[in-house]
């Protein structure tokens, strides 16, 4: 029996499309001694990619989805795998004829094309054994295709090992990975041990398993997808090739049906959700078909059956035809629906590339490949970052929860502000039941229940004249009582719970080297002020952006939100020095934040403690603790909604304390409870503040964001030489804030963009960039201060001129837009005389 | 005609078997469940001879509630109705079974006339006992044929044909009659959606016939060497070629 080399570069684990496209592009890349093994054999070692159906449709909301699906069929192009035969996403009911409008902006934001809206009787045209009488209508994408995937695999993995880059290990199990000192160091596998010190998980269903016997997590669930094959269809025994009709997507009913050769393919999402356990996935010994081809369970399919009929009752209809082939084959499911890559948290050099379909496989190969060489990857993979988990978010029990509830939504209409239903009241700030009291509406951010509006603030909808939005999509999870909170606090004064922060303390004698090499900003300033950063990464794009208190010369305190706080965490961790000079300690529940803000909130904390907090007692950017009768208040005065007033830090068990003092404090001034809506969307947007994951993304750069400072610091920092450089570049775009002029739909109604719409010329036209990049509102929101609905997008330098005027499209239909600001400069306060207010502010 | 067949559910094997703990029984939690291939082709010579015909087929198993799955199986290919046995999930052997199903069939006949023709497998998939069609017949004193690979009905006879070494043996025997069948026989159909549909409606009449005492008793499973899923490499790439065309010809496929 062979054995496997006794070293590596590089071990990865799993010869599926990822791991097959990964170490292809590691080799591209310049890799050399790595390793490719698997438990099954070639070229068909028994995982998903082995029964995909293969399809590739090119358009999805995500951003980064639709990036690496058009990355990869980019390659499997180029592999000569790749057949083209059109797709259409049919609509059955008016609401998803709405969402495939909606398809048709997300294509024209990511740049797919051609993209159309058909008819009934253009889709009989192209798919002549439908049943259009059914359907209002679809969406058209020429460019949708499938491919093989398995030869795909093959085709790398052979290119790889005749660059005498690979050796590759079929037939060969791993038994045991090793980690000491919290760094993976070696492969026990059933023909050996391989030393190693970066090994990745590309493991599809089986990766848990792998994760696991490291101590790290990749949570996935294998859950079975329902597919049937019937033929020998009469229509396709003529055909030429293996698919020459478009694929059709029935999205009301969660199925869809391609032709296959002779055959039509049926597949379903329709059933129940069905998961299983990654421990208890039959061996390849033991599976009857392959392992993750699982005996079909008919009574599951029985209800899709009438579905598929009436859609196709040519093929599905006929009693010649027959159900040859059935499966249960076995998917990967994440909580949050989106892959699972990048280092895990716990192990240094243990990757994972889990989680991961056909169509964006290659694409997650290559990506990879660069940011494990590179440091970061052309495509910008946040949102499938492995380390953004939280603890309880790795769990059996959430990873099942959150799957099972996303699982019917697999063709479903999400609403982008959609909040889940399943394993909430985790995470509850000590305000939680006053709150409650209040009418707060949760929403959810990294496990935390946050009050997104309140209830009881109703009144002011009237007491401000905030409208209603007239249509439901745009007023769905939404309320005019984030507006209304939004006037008040700035009559008055606001309060926020910010219990979602994440929180570290980096302290010791290396921490100021330490953050210094890790964010773009001056860290060394003097001790009680707070800055704000941006993170960089190595190519100068946008890591992250956040706060950081100097508390002590050697002891700084690290906030950021919620939602990337572990991304962070791991971020800050790295970056910590070998020698032990400088720590990480995560202090998220140790402290929880309130929010004061307003042109009152002066007087109110002013109310409530002796310390000085006059203008020049406690100037802007400043921290400190103040007392507040007895509980010791690091305040700290900065705000993202941009006015006066304080994020007030206390021990988390005090949280409900200060809340009670300040409410009580408050209500001669007129305070008013504030959600979400206000902190993280109104008040931010007619600041023009930016966001991470909307605006700061790792493809802008600092400059392009109009964030460049005066100066650079002299001292080195991750993505500084890339900085420096854009800083002598024209930009190819600038972030701009652009307000609708007319929100007038065709049918009289008055529509309100959500964000991610394209930002077209006033016919319509999209703008790209010279990058490449197209034109889209990276965040939209209302701006009640202003009378206005603000958009942020990055313009090409055209058209980024303040008073030019431009489109966003929104549902098929253009809405006039005008850019008011190029920069940073706010549209509320430009001068931001309210954050810096000396004195109290005019109401 | 009126045609009767009867299969058993069982497990549907590719893998390695495993057997569960107490070496009782094979160990299912990975596997679908089906009838054997003999009785898929029974079900398929019932549908056809019913097809040239007319008249009745009607599926019988004896077996646990589960064994349903397979009862619509068959009438998603055609099968008019189902007779189930419901059992407790145990293992009855031959005997018992073959009594259980002549009272059914007794019970059928009275309610709606005779069966012209009793379709079983040559054996069972699993326990192979290749007794119950033959218990069947001499109990309901009918003749019965075992192992045919060719069915005919003509003029009240059906013609049987059984394949011999060297050639095949043909009986022709009156009607009422039992058959046990082998795969090969014909090839089975696989079902349509509309078939599917149609057999979701179609009608099950389940009793619960008592367990008379076993006889027999099982002392434990064991599974033979060597058994499971035998791969041979016979080359890479082009050079394979030669060793496939040897392959093809060995199995008739390639002159």
């Amino acid at each position: 029996m062979s054995t496997v080399p006794r070293d590596a570069r590089a071990v990865v684990i799993g010869c599926g499309i990822v791991g097959n496209s990964l170490a292809y592009h590691l080799a591209r890349e310049g890799w050399r001694d790595l390793v490719l093994i698997d438990k099954g054999p070639l070229p068909n070692p028994g995982g998903s990619t082995g029964h995909a159906s293969n399809f590739i449709f090119l358009v999805d909301h995500s951003k980064e989805m639709t990036q690496l699906t058009l990355e990869s069929t980019r390659q499997y192009e180029e592999l000569g795998v790749f057949t083209e035969c059109g797709g259409i996403e049919v609509a059955r009911t008016e609401e998803r004829l709405e969402e495939l409008r909606r398809r048709m902006a997300s294509a024209k934001a990511w740049g797919v094309e051609p993209v159309s809206l058909v008819t009934p009787a253009e889709i009989k045209e192209l798919v002549p054994y439908i049943d259009e009488s059914i359907l209002l209508g679809g969406f058209h994408t020429p460019g949708v295709g499938v491919v093989d995937s398995l030869r795909a695999g093959t085709l790398m993995r052979e290119w790889a090992v005749e660059s005498g880059a690979l050796q590759v290990s079929a037939n060969t199990e791993v038994t045991g990975i090793d980690v000491e000192g919290g760094r993976v160091r070696r492969v026990h596998t059933s023909r050996g041990t391989v030393e190693a010190e970066t090994v990745v998980i590309a493991c599809g269903v089986w990766s848990p398993v792998l994760a696991r016997m490291a101590g790290a997590f990749v949570p996935l669930t294998p859950a079975v997808h329902q597919m049937i094959d019937v033929g020998p269809v009469p229509r396709f025994e003529q055909s030429s090739k293996a698919i020459e009709y478009p694929i059709v997507r029935d999205m009301d009913v969660f199925m869809y049906e391609r032709q296959d050769g002779t055959s039509l393919e049926i597949g379903s999402y329709a059933h129940r959700t069905i998961l299983h356990d990654p421990e208890e996935i039959p061996s390849i010994e033991e599976a009857a078909s392959s392992p993750t081809e699982l005996p079909f369970t008919q009574a599951d399919f029985d209800p899709q059956m009438q579905d598929a009929l009436d859609l196709m009752p040519e093929i599905v209809g006929d009693e010649s035809v027959g159900v040859k082939y059935a499966i249960n084959g076995l998917i990967s499911l994440t909580p949050d629906g989106m892959p699972l890559l990048g280092e895990t948290p716990e192990v240094k050099g243990l990757w994972s590339a889990a989680a991961v379909w056909v169509k964006e496989g290659p694409g997650v190969g290559k990506s990879l490949a660069e940011w494990m060489v590179h440091g970061e990857s052309h495509i910008d993979l946040h949102s499938s970052d492995i380390s953004r988990f939280h603890a309880h978010q790795q769990t059996r029990a959430h990873v099942r929860a959150r799957t099972t509830e996303a699982f019917p939504k697999t063709y479903g209409i999400i609403h982008p502000a959609e909040q889940w239903a399943s394993d909430r009241n985790l995470r509850l700030s000590p305000m939680h039941a006053r709150h409650e009291a209040l009418g707060a509406v949760f929403y959810e951010a990294a496990g935390w229940e946050r009050p997104q509006w309140f209830e009881s603030n109703a009144p002011l909808v009237e007491q401000y004249g905030v409208e209603a939005r007239e249509a439901e999509w745009d007023a769905r999870w939404w309320s005019p009582i984030v507006n209304a909170e939004h006037l008040a606090m700035r009559d008055n004064a606001g309060l926020f719970d910010l219990s979602a922060f994440a929180i570290f303390d980096v302290q010791g004698a290396g921490a100021l080297d330490a953050l210094q090499r890790s964010v773009l900003a001056q860290v060394d300033v003097a001790v009680g002020r707070v800055i704000y950063t941006p993170v960089l990464s190595p190519g100068g794009g946008f890591r992250s952006d956040l706060t950081i208190m100097r508390l002590a010369e050697d002891r700084f305190r690290v906030v950021t939100g919620g939602a990337h706080g572990m991304a962070d965490r791991k971020l800050f961790s790295d970056n910590l020095p070998a020698d032990g000079s400088a720590s990480l300690v995560d202090v998220t529940t140790a402290w929880t934040t309130i929010g004061l803000w307003g042109p009152r909130a002066r007087d109110i904390l002013g109310s409530v403690t002796s310390d000085d907090v006059s203008h020049d007692g406690f100037p802007f950017a400043a921290c400190r603790t103040l007392e507040l009768g007895s509980q010791l208040v690091l305040a700290s005065r900065i705000s993202y909604v941009g006015d006066l007033g304080w994020e007030l830090y206390v021990p988390i068990e005090q949280g409900a304390r200060l809340w009670d003092v300040l409410w009580e404090a408050g209500q001669p001034h007129g305070l008013t409870a504030c959600g979400i809506g206000v902190y993280g969307t109104t008040g931010r947007l007619e600041k023009c503040y930016r966001a991470y994951g909307a605006e700061l993304e790792s493809e802008y750069t600092v400059v392009e964001a109009g964030m460049a400072r005066p100066t650079v610091k002299e001292q080195d920092f991750v993505g500084k030489d890339a900085h420096l450089r854009h800083r002598d570049e024209e930009p190819a775009a600038l972030l701009c804030t652009l307000t609708i002029d007319d929100h007038t739909s065709a049918s009289g109604v008055k529509r309100y963009p959500l964000g991610r719409e394209p930002i077209t010329l006033p016919d319509g036209s999209p703008l790209t960039d010279a990058k490449g990049r197209r034109s889209y509102a990276t965040s939209a929101g209302a701006a009640p201060s202003v009378g206005k609905h603000v958009l942020m997008a990055y313009l090409p330098p055209e058209q980024a001129v303040v008073g030019e005027r431009l489109a966003v499209e929104y549902m098929c239909e253009r809405y006039p837009v005008t850019v008011e600001v190029v920069g940073a400069t706010p549209l509320f306060d430009p001068e931001n005389a309210r954050i810096r207010a000396a004195d109290p502010v005019p109401a | 005609m009126k045609i009767l067949v009867c299969g058993k559910r069982v497990p549907m094997t590719g893998g390695r078997i495993v057997l569960t703990e107490d070496e009782q029984a094979i160990e299912t939690r990975h596997l679908g469940f089906t009838i054997s291939p003999h009785e898929e082709c029974g079900v398929e010579e019932a549908v056809r001879l019913v097809e040239q015909h007319g008249g009745e087929s009607v599926v019988l198993t004896l077996g646990p509630p589960e064994a349903e799955e397979q009862l619509r199986d068959q009438m998603a290919l055609g099968v008019d109705r189902a007779i189930h046995l419901v059992t407790g999930g145990e293992e009855w052997d031959p005997q018992a079974t073959a009594a259980a199903i002549v009272d059914a069939i007794r019970a059928d006949e009275a309610a709606s006339g005779p069966f012209d023709l009793v379709v079983f497998g040559n054996e069972s998939a699993d326990s192979g006992g290749y007794q119950v069609g033959i218990r069947v017949a001499h109990a309901l004193g009918r003749p019965a044929v075992t192992g045919l690979k060719g069915v005919a009905v003509e003029d009240g006879r059906v013609r049987c044909e059984q394949e011999v070494a060297g050639g095949r043996d043909v009986y022709v025997v009156p009607l009422p009659a039992v058959v046990t069948v082998k795969e090969g026989l014909n090839l089975p159909r696989y079902p349509s959606v509309p078939g599917r549909m149609r057999a979701k409606q179609k009608p099950v009449a389940a009793t619960t016939p008592d367990r008379p005492q076993a006889r027999l008793r099982l002392v434990r499973l064991a599974v033979p060497a060597g058994q499971g899923k035998q791969a041979e490499v016979l080359g890479r790439g082009p050079e394979a070629a030669p060793a496939v065309v040897e392959v093809l010809r060995g199995i008739g496929v390639v002159a």
